[in-house]
């Protein structure tokens, strides 16, 4: 038996060259806050110290209160890549405890602790050069367009040529998370189609009424199973449950569906 | 309360385990069914964390966070966990 040195072992490797980006906590300053729609805010980080992060990962944010109180939550990350700015964009749970501070209180220049980069299943990554790519099926409900937003964000900025369809289901037109972008990517992209579901309001000119997603949209908006699509699913937790049903009931292998709730009603 | 799933564990994993179990393979102890932490069906309170197995229900993986920022963390119903070294 002959040993070899790490040096050689990390050389001799089949692993991917790309270094785990290991989470840690991080403490960020706010650069800008602004508001995303009625009831939401964009916020963006400085983080020094921020390894970079895979499209679709989440950080946890830690708020102590003065008496040493602590208390965490997630928020997905609308940014991805090598960057030290961390985008999120923060809807308000209006009996939440840590998401009204973060869209009320919360100004630039303000300091904030974060775990991150956390979450290594609901992520996406450009496909290798000696992997086939596959269709991409992007599904959101409301706030849960945010991982899905930095997936086609990613997408675009990979010049990745795999096809990518989102399909997001949103209360009116003024609720649409990152409207401008989506619609600047979905122009630029031949690679990439958006379609909307309106469940409350529909723009004035809009084919269809208002209403929730269904299967029958579902079927007909959506990259078919025969397409072997990876499927990735976000939203309130009673939205992601019935799309992951009738994804499999559509002929969907369970284990090309991702999923990530977000709780709530 | 609201049903979450296993992708929120995350921070914890690491905090316990030094690594994000998120995509790590955990076999349930009542049913033998096996996948992805990030499957699991999770239930956060102000008592605790717990982890469900969406095939059966059986408790995976239970948190509980003290104010002072002790963490009581078990698995009683994983037998087996995937590790990549």
């Amino acid at each position: 038996m002959s040993f070899r040195t790490p040096a050689a072992l990390a050389g001799a490797s089949s692993q991917p060259t790309v270094a785990r980006r290991r989470a840690t906590w991080h403490v960020a300053t706010v650069a800008d806050s602004r508001p995303e729609t009625s009831t939401a805010r964009r916020i963006e980080l400085d983080v020094p110290t921020w390894p970079g992060n895979d499209a679709g990962s989440h950080l946890d944010v830690r708020l102590t209160a003065p008496d040493g109180y602590q208390a965490t939550r997630s928020y997905s990350i609308a940014s991805a890549g090598d960057g030290t700015r961390v985008v999120l964009a923060v809807d308000e749970l209006p009996d939440g405890e840590v998401s009204p501070f973060l869209v009320h209180d919360l100004r630039p220049g303000d300091q904030l602790e974060l775990h991150g980069p956390l979450g290594a299943f609901f992520v996406w990554t450009p496909p290798s050069a000696d992997e086939t790519p596959r269709p991409v099926q992007l599904i959101a409900g409301g706030s849960g367009v945010v991982p899905l937003y930095a997936m086609a964000a990613a997408h675009s900025a990979a010049a990745d040529a795999t096809q990518f369809r989102l399909l997001y289901s949103v209360r009116t037109p003024e609720d649409v998370f990152f409207r401008r972008e989506l619609a600047a990517l979905a122009s630029a992209e031949p690679a990439l189609q958006v379609d909307f579901v309106y469940t409350r309001r529909t723009p004035a000119d809009w084919p269809t009424a208002a209403g929730r997603l269904t299967r029958n949209v579902l079927d007909t908006a959506a990259v078919p199973a025969a397409s072997r699509p990876s499927v990735y699913v976000c939203g309130p937790t009673p939205f992601v449950e019935a799309v992951a049903g009738w994804l499999i009931d559509a002929g969907h292998r369970a284990g090309d569906v991702r999923t990530e709730r977000f709780g709530g009603s | 309360m609201s049903r979450l799933d296993g992708n929120m564990l995350a921070g914890r994993l690491v905090e316990v385990l030094g690594w994000d179990a998120t995509t790590a393979d955990a076999r349930c102890a009542q049913c033998g069914t096996h996948g992805p932490i990030a499957l699991a069906l999770v239930y956060a309170t102000s008592m605790g964390t717990v982890a469900r197995c969406p095939h059966c229900d059986g408790v995976l993986a239970i948190f509980v966070e003290a104010d002072d920022g002790r963490v009581w963390f078990g698995m009683p119903g994983i037998t087996a966990l995937e590790v990549t070294r």
